[in-house]
């Protein structure tokens, strides 16, 4: 991630804007979920499920529940273990898949081994890790780690072997090599190819966060969710899905805004 | 046989006024090629005419029916022959899909599939892809497909635009040769000066958007043309000289 | 995550016959055992939480004679199958539909961006719930993550159609049930299975992780008896075997996807993720 900050950002905000259209986008924007939200509401109320509690009550749930210590106590911890398991991903990843993209043997003699341990399904990494490593932060973060890591990986070591080749014969012809050589042109050349591993990593960290705090672990977000299923606390635990929706929500989001960043030439370019 | 009347073009998104107040025609049989300064509308003009786009003001009538949609009895050869052919089929399925869609038998389909890819001898490589064959082929595909639908009326956007300069001069021949074979009344629609006096009957120069025609001329070359004779005969130049004066000008009076 | 439309440009260095290839594979592999191997011989690591891998390949060859094995093995294969399947049908539906009803993409695009990113793992308290340890579970979370990605897929695909390609089917008077069927469907084929291919993964994690988590029979839950129980070669060796798994399904999809898309340029040239 801290490698490609450095983009140019010629603003590429194509919003049509006006506001006589105003009122139809909200329309627009809104009107599915209200109808959704409402069908909910008759719903929950038609049929008296106990599993299926009111919007409100699950609102009221939502905010005595999140609005208080256990935020402190289990959500954002578990967000930062998130984050750092993937940061720390993204370091290895990029790191390690630059060298073998670049080199034809190297590529070669890796991409078995690399195939296979993508293919494992990130998930059984954590009775493995578990018994590894123990029950603690570090296991958890390790887990998110081993998981994000290989589409990274593999995205990066795609990305930069298909560099380019006009551009590659630029740099050579004009001297431009050594590190100026793979920040401009190795880098920013498989950027599109990262931030697609980056993204799948995305998804894959937070499926490994909540699991790594359901297996075995004593506070977080998968815990308390887990813990509220197992008491039949039922608007708790629709709070905790919601709680975790709108946490992959807002990360996708976060992603969305840095690849727009990095990746805006990229757009241009093809449009 | 294709009548433009007072054909104006305001795209309503950005207000732009394309094509400004443009009347002419085209008798039956005739090859008649359209010329212009570059960003003057020959697209906007050929999109209306196919019937693809609405235009604003003006009627466009082929064999005296009104356009409102895509006319039957007319085929488009379009510039960007890699888009235009679809990848996901043969040679001989490109060329035969709006035969389908015309409903013709399946006998009356092969026959004209095979007669139109000989005419652009290409009826060897009726199974490849397009994307297996050079653009000059391919563009011929393009035309084979236009030919095998049987119209009234050929449009050609800048056909040649994007191949090289020997392959052009055989497809102009082979448009040539086509043209005086079948007589199909064709608008050929160009930005080459050279290209549109070589193949054109008549000439038909427009100015900057928004377009108006500025000039309507008649080419006084003998009917037989060669690519090497034809161009170099004193007239032509003549021609060439005369229709460059004309588009600086359309291009400076803006 | 798009499926790129167009020619590839020429890549770097690709010059390595396909023997030196497999040479090179197999030596890096034979690396990776050896590490394996080497490292709780060496007293590294200790034995007891990981086994030299001889022992491992041991307890894999063991548990493949076993009937319990295979049907776990089939309850997860079919898990994953009917989730796919399931997802991969009304995604491709529903969005057809949303792209062909003028409208309804505009309509819908809030909704879809707000539940896409929702991750499946957040319905597993819903599905231990409604199903608790049963195939149902393992659908829902299958069927969940799995929909959006075709469903994402599906909709690229059919909103990239070529304006020219578009333009020469209208121009020959095409109906609009053949510009679907002629140039709308083959253009959205690349994306779709693509959708397919993401889909398969996902759903594979996604039937893992139900099994392991809420206990639906199947590898999972052999998995997660094997660690329960201390018989930690055993449960190495079904690591193994759920990414040799991995694999297979990986590749059954990538031929899939060659055999449908022989004229689309990803595939002439060579096939990349």
């Amino acid at each position: 991630m801290t490698v490609i900050e450095d983009a140019p950002a010629p603003g590429a905000g194509r919003r049509a804007s006006g506001a006589k259209g105003f009122g139809r986008t909200l329309l627009r924007v809104l009107g599915l979920p209200v109808l959704l939200i409402a069908g909910w509401w008759v719903f929950s109320v038609w049929s008296e499920s106990f599993y299926v509690p009111t919007p409100p009550r699950i609102a009221q749930a939502f905010a005595e529940t999140w609005f208080s210590r256990r935020l402190f106590d289990d959500a954002l911890p578990s967000v930062a273990r998130l984050l750092a398991g993937y940061a720390l991903a993204t370091v290895l990843g990029v790191g390690l898949g630059v060298p073998i993209g670049l080199s034809v043997r190297l590529r070669a003699a890796a991409e078995p081994v690399l195939e296979f341990f993508r293919a494992i399904p990130p998930p059984v990494l954590v009775p493995l890790i578990m018994l590894l490593a123990g029950i603690d932060n570090g296991m958890k973060i390790l887990v998110i780690v081993s998981g994000c890591v290989w589409p990274i990986l593999l995205n990066t070591v795609e990305g930069v072997r298909a560099l380019d080749e006009m551009l590659s014969d630029t740099c050579r012809v004009y001297g431009v090599r050594g590190w100026s050589r793979l920040r401009h042109l190795v880098l920013r050349g498989a950027s599109p190819q990262i931030m697609a591993g980056l993204r799948q990593a995305l998804s894959i960290g937070i499926i490994l966060m909540v699991i790594s705090e359901m297996f075995a672990s004593s506070s977080g977000l998968g815990f308390t969710i887990v813990l509220f299923q197992r008491g039949f606390a039922i608007p708790e635990m629709w709070s905790g899905i919601l709680l975790l929706g709108l946490l992959g929500f807002g990360l996708s989001m976060l992603f969305r805004m840095l690849e727009r960043r990095v990746l805006s030439w990229h757009w241009s370019h093809r449009a | 046989m294709l009548e433009v009347t007072g054909l104006k073009k305001i795209y309503e998104t950005t207000g732009r006024e394309a094509v400004g107040d443009l009347t002419f025609q085209l008798d039956a049989g005739e090859l008649a090629c359209v010329v212009g300064p570059s960003g003057c509308g020959k697209t906007t003009l050929l999109r209306c005419i196919a019937g693809l786009l609405a235009p604003t003001a003006g009627t466009i009538r082929v064999a005296g029916r009104p356009v409102t949609g895509p006319p039957d009895d007319m085929a488009v050869v379009f510039q960007e022959y890699g888009r235009s052919l679809f990848p996901w089929m043969t040679v001989q399925q490109n060329v035969e899909l709006p035969l389908k869609e015309k409903k013709l038998p399946k006998a009356r389909r092969a026959e004209l599939i095979a007669e139109s890819l000989v005419a652009v001898g290409l009826d060897d490589v009726p199974r490849s892809y397009p994307w297996q064959l050079s653009g000059g082929m391919q563009q011929r595909v393009a035309i084979a497909r236009a030919l095998a639908y049987e119209p009234q009326v050929l449009l050609m956007d800048e056909p040649f635009a994007a191949v090289d300069a020997q392959t052009r001069a055989e497809l102009e021949d082979l448009v040539l040769r086509i043209w005086q074979r079948l007589g199909t009344t064709t608008l050929f629609i160009t930005h080459d000066i050279d290209e549109a006096i070589y193949l054109g009957r008549r000439v038909i120069v427009l100015s900057s958007s928004p377009t108006v025609v500025v000039e309507d001329i008649k080419v006084d070359l003998p009917p037989e043309r060669d690519q090497l004779t034809t161009r170099a005969l004193h007239r032509f130049t003549e021609l060439r000289g005369h229709v460059y004066a004309q588009i600086q000008r359309a291009k400076d009076a803006r | 995550m798009t499926a790129s439309r167009g020619s590839r440009t020429g890549r770097s260095g690709s010059v390595m016959t396909r023997s030196a290839k497999l040479g090179h594979g197999l030596a890096g592999l034979a690396c990776l055992l050896a590490v394996m191997e080497a490292v709780p011989r060496l007293g590294v690591v200790d034995p007891r939480f990981l086994p030299p891998a001889s022992e491992i390949l041991g307890a894999l060859a063991a548990e493949v004679r076993t009937a319990a094995l295979w049907t776990a093995l089939g309850e997860t294969i079919g898990g994953w199958a009917l989730g796919l399947a399931i997802a991969f049908l009304t995604a491709v539906l529903i969005g057809v539909v949303i792209e062909v009803v003028p409208g309804l993409r505009a309509a819908s695009h809030s909704t879809i961006e707000f539940l896409r990113p929702i991750p499946s793992v957040a319905l597993i308290p819903l599905a231990t719930l409604l199903f608790g340890a049963s195939l149902g579970s393992t659908l829902l979370l299958v069927v969940y993550a799995a929909f959006w990605q075709v469903l994402i897929q599906v909709m690229y695909g059919v909103a990239d159609v070529d304006t020219v390609a578009d333009d020469t089917a209208r121009s020959y008077g095409l109906s609009r049930w053949s510009r679907i069927r002629y140039v709308v469907w083959p253009t959205a084929l690349p994306y779709i299975m693509t959708g397919l291919r993401l889909a398969a993964a996902v759903a594979f994690i996604l039937t893992i992780t139900a099994e392991l988590v809420i206990g639906s029979p199947g590898l999972g839950l052999e998995i997660q008896l094997a660690q329960s129980s201390g018989a930690v070669a055993t449960m190495y060796a079904l690591v193994v075997l759920a990414g040799l798994i991995g694999i297979v399904v990986n590749l059954a999809v990538r031929m899939l996807e060659r055999r449908v898309l022989a004229w689309h340029p990803s595939v002439r040239g060579e096939v990349t993720s």
